[in-house]
């Protein structure tokens, strides 16, 4: 049972981590972006694969954050002289193209195989349970500073003209400002945390494949801050371990139903989130967090 | 001459919305343009703004072609806009609505937010102080801790003009800035505009209340279907018969 929450724990944080990029660009931004995993599998893979090829962790983990970041610059000098549903296509198409790539490129990615064996992190500590708290400690570290980094930006000035093209882009323009510069940094930082959350992740699963880097994660981390409240970053963190809660919990609810098959679960799951997606717009557009910290 | 229109054509479809408007704007004057909907005076001040390309004709402001620079650039070179329904950026306070108008801040970039931290702070304290001058000028004490979303029709256009001012503006376009707004604020709007064309801020005004714009400007300019009918003086300009044709609607 220990192991079994610390392992809830980790992919709650990396799941923190995605949803910390999409506030950014979405809570207080206001950028649509439909195509985070693909940044998530490209921090995932670029770290996988230079680890693979024996450069150290810390190495590949910095290399997988900045390639998903630098990633995202031409989608944004390209998508952000789009309106903001077309962006949202532009960067659904982006993430299924990355899919696509990894899937076909077979010399670079292994294909459909994927590739196994990933190099964990603290592979010295042979003790199973203590490497896996090791890990979760990183993470937490990391969560917490990329937190407090937010907190910084948001309540900065450059959090303040962010938030004003998110409310008015017009506007921001007419003052003498130029929102894209904005939005391709916002752009680049979100992904690029998407990135480092890929990388935790292949090196804690330690096995990835094309499959696990489809819409739906980028559609959880969405159910996530849309449940937390988009334009808070406590939001982020408590709609996201919500979320989580609600995809693992579920499991329990076959020791009260047995009735329940395997895969009716797996739709018990998605409806329970989704009739709750909908009492959240219905009852509290906001979000939890919303409006409890407002400034 | 502070601007310089000449000859600006606009279609939209088969509808000729500019056709041919010629208008200066001197330094330091306070200018104003009326006429009927429809008539092209917003669209205008979006060509002039940089929003909408015109499809021929020049903008000059201080003597250069601007050319096609993006409002962004414009507005750097102090050449500011209103809108007709204010944009404020409702989730921020006034104050913060202001400081967001504010030029040149290190903080907006992200090194500079992380390595320059002091500058940062310093410039802070200098945008917090700028902004509050225009807080007390455009006297909006009272909610200048208020997110602008909840202020009132008349106040959010009081914020448009007090983030322009933000700006260090040479030339404000004003684009009906006494709309909806009740009669003892439009007193109030109408001695701060003197007030800020008294410190050499030009203006070109569009209004349809002309009671209160003709007390404000001393030149007018009259649009009708996307040309300059007439111009002069207020009472020159309003006994001119064509401009009562184009008001009373007269069968053309």
């Amino acid at each position: 049972m220990e192991a079994y929450l610390v392992a809830i724990a980790i992919v709650a944080l990396i799941y923190v981590l995605l949803a910390l990029g999409l506030t950014l660009q979405y809570g207080f931004t206001g950028l649509i972006n439909f195509g985070h995993v693909g940044f998530f599998a490209i921090g995932a893979y670029t770290s996988a694969i230079l680890a693979m090829n024996g450069l150290p962790l810390v190495l590949s983990f910095a290399a997988g954050t900045i390639v998903a970041g630098l990633a995202a610059w031409p989608i944004g000098l390209i998508a952000l002289r789009l309106r903001d549903d077309y962006f949202a296509i532009v960067t659904l198409g982006f993430s299924e193209t990355v899919r696509l790539v990894i899937t076909s490129e077979k010399w670079l990615t292994n294909g459909v195989q994927g590739i196994p064996a990933i190099p964990r992190m603290f592979a010295g500590i042979s003790v199973g349970s203590l490497a896996s708290f090791a890990v979760l400690a990183v993470l937490l570290v990391v969560t917490i500073v990329a937190i407090l980094g937010m907190g910084r930006i948001v309540k900065s000035p450059f959090g303040r003209i962010i938030e004003a093209i998110r409310d008015n882009e017009d506007a921001v323009k007419a003052l003498g400002k130029d929102p894209a510069r904005f939005k391709v940094q916002v752009l680049i930082l979100g992904s690029g945390l998407a990135g480092l959350a890929g990388a935790f992740y292949a090196h804690y699963i330690t096995y990835i494949v094309p499959d696990q880097f489809i819409p739906l994660v980028t559609f959880y981390v969405w159910m996530a801050i849309i449940i937390g409240g988009v334009g808070r970053v406590s939001g982020a963190v408590v709609g996201t371990v919500l979320l989580m809660v609600l995809l693992e919990g579920s499991r329990f609810i076959r020791d009260v139903m047995p009735f329940i098959s395997d895969v009716e679960m797996a739709s018990v799951r998605l409806g329970v989130i989704g009739l709750l997606l909908i009492l959240f717009t219905i009852y509290r557009p906001q979000g939890l967090m919303g409006d409890f910290t407002r400034r | 001459m502070s601007l310089q229109i000449t000859d600006i054509r606009k279609a939209f479809g088969g509808f000729q919305a500019l056709d041919g408007v010629t208008l200066t704007v001197g330094e330091g004057q306070l200018v104003g343009l009326i006429g009927p909907n429809g008539a092209g005076k917003s669209t205008l001040f979006s060509v002039v703004s940089g929003f909408i390309e015109a499809d021929t004709g020049e903008v000059r402001f201080k003597g250069a072609d601007l050319g096609r620079q993006s409002p962004a650039a414009r507005a750097r070179k102090g050449l500011l806009r209103t809108f007709q329904v204010p944009r404020e950026f409702s989730h921020l306070t006034v104050r913060d609505n202001l400081k967001a108008a504010a030029p040149g801040q290190t903080g907006e970039g992200l090194v500079g937010l992380f390595l320059r931290p002091g500058e940062v702070a310093r410039q802070e304290v200098e945008i917090t102080a700028k902004a509050d001058e225009v807080i007390a000028f455009l006297r909006l004490g009272p909610v200048a801790d208020l997110p602008s979303g909840r202020l009132s029709g008349g106040q959010k256009k009081l914020l448009e003009l007090g983030r322009a001012l933000m700006v260090e503006p040479s030339l404000i376009l004003l684009d009906e800035p006494f709309a909806g707004v009740n009669p003892v604020l439009i007193e109030e709007l109408v001695e701060r505009i003197r007030e800020l064309n008294a410190r050499g801020i030009g203006f070109l005004i569009i209004e349809h209340d002309l009671q209160a714009l003709t007390r404000l400007v001393p030149i007018l300019h009259v649009m009708d279907r996307g040309r300059i009918l007439a111009s002069g003086t207020p009472g020159e300009v309003l006994e001119d018969p064509k401009v009562r044709e184009a008001y009373l609607g007269g069968a053309a």
